[in-house]
């Protein structure tokens, strides 16, 4: 069994070592966020609104997806509709970090969760984890030097695309970087039978639905292929 | 107007996804079949995205050989499996695209 470390480090170390661990993570998500910014303005999307969706959204692919769907200007509940369906997941990480926050005081626990990115997720469990048990003390320290870390590298990297969306010329078919980033999210995931089944039944019928107005192919093709994998992985 | 809409109910639904098990922690539990579906969500909604932008760039079917992105695609595939890089898969994939619509 591993060994309870008593954690007595105060809340500003914890939040210094937070920050440190995002560090890293930071090179995948500058690039992402430059990328959503420039893809933004191509989208008709005005400055100030791409900034302002990084700060309220906060979640890069569902940005991603809103931007194409307010470039072919689907109705706005069906943008917002998309937008959740691709932020479902968070579910999942409330869930795996929510056992670590029941000791803080409420305003920790509405606060923190505007923070719970994939990324800060990523690191901040696997931080808790190495923990046997849970620590009553200044944990929610790194959780939120974390989140700050990638909260203000996604703003700055948003401003950066933005101001590069006006200089880089549109021949330069940068809007299939987004592929490009999915794929590099994808691919290495497909490891079991579910997913894989869900990414290949999502790819077919996305195509052959690629059709239908206002993007819907992307919601028939996300909810086909959740039924396949999850029915196929089932047996 | 109404992209300003979106962000603000795009930003609380994404808020309340965030904040939901952490607020309702003591008092319901994620059913595992819930567990199970939730977990396919990204592959589900990346791959219909990846293949429209590969297979149909301008909202048209292209499978002919001209269309250079499905070989973009092929190449990044193999770094992304291979090197779990994201800066390096977009980099091949965009070289790739490059000089192929210059070859073309």
């Amino acid at each position: 069994m591993t060994q309870a470390i008593p954690n007595s480090r105060p809340f500003i170390e914890e939040f210094w070592r937070g920050f440190r661990a995002e560090l890293p993570l930071l090179l995948g998500v500058m690039p992402f966020g430059m990328i959503y910014g420039v893809l933004a303005l191509t989208a008709g999307i005005s400055p100030a609104q791409a900034q302002a969706m990084s700060a309220l959204v906060f979640a890069g692919s569902s940005q991603f997806i809103a931007t194409q769907l307010i470039a072919v200007n689907a109705p706005i509940y069906l943008t917002v509709f998309t937008i959740l369906v691709v932020n479902l997941r968070h579910i999942l990480y409330s869930a795996s970090i929510a056992p670590y926050l029941q000791h803080l005081p409420p305003i920790w626990k509405v606060f923190l969760p505007y923070l719970l990115t994939d990324e800060a997720y990523a690191v901040t469990i696997a931080e808790f984890q190495k923990h046997s048990e849970v620590s009553p003390t200044a944990a929610h320290g790194f959780f939120l030097g974390a989140g700050l870390t990638l909260w203000g590298s996604w703003q700055a990297s948003t401003a950066i695309g933005v101001f590069l969306g006006t200089v880089v010329p549109q021949n330069w078919s940068l809007d299939f970087t987004l592929a490009l980033t999915f794929i590099a999210i994808v691919v290495p995931t497909l490891k079991d039978r579910a997913i894989v089944t869900a990414a290949v039944v999502a790819s077919l019928v996305a195509v052959l639905a690629v059709g239908l107005p206002y993007k819907l192919s992307l919601i028939v093709a996300a909810f086909c292929a959740l039924l396949a994998g999850y029915f196929i992985g089932e047996r | 107007m109404t992209i300003w809409l979106i962000i603000l109910f795009g930003g609380i639904t994404t808020y309340l996804t965030r904040l939901s098990m952490i607020l309702l922690f003591s008092r319901w539990k994620i059913p595992a079949w819930l567990q199970r579906a939730l977990r396919l969500v990204p592959a589900a909604v990346f791959s219909a995205i990846i293949a429209q932008e590969v297979f149909a760039p301008s909202g048209k079917l292209n499978l002919s050989l001209n269309n250079a992105r499905i070989l973009a695609a092929i190449f990044a595939s193999g770094v992304a499996w291979k090197t779990r890089n994201v800066l390096l898969t977009i980099l091949i994939g965009m070289v790739t695209l490059w000089v192929f619509n210059w070859l073309m």
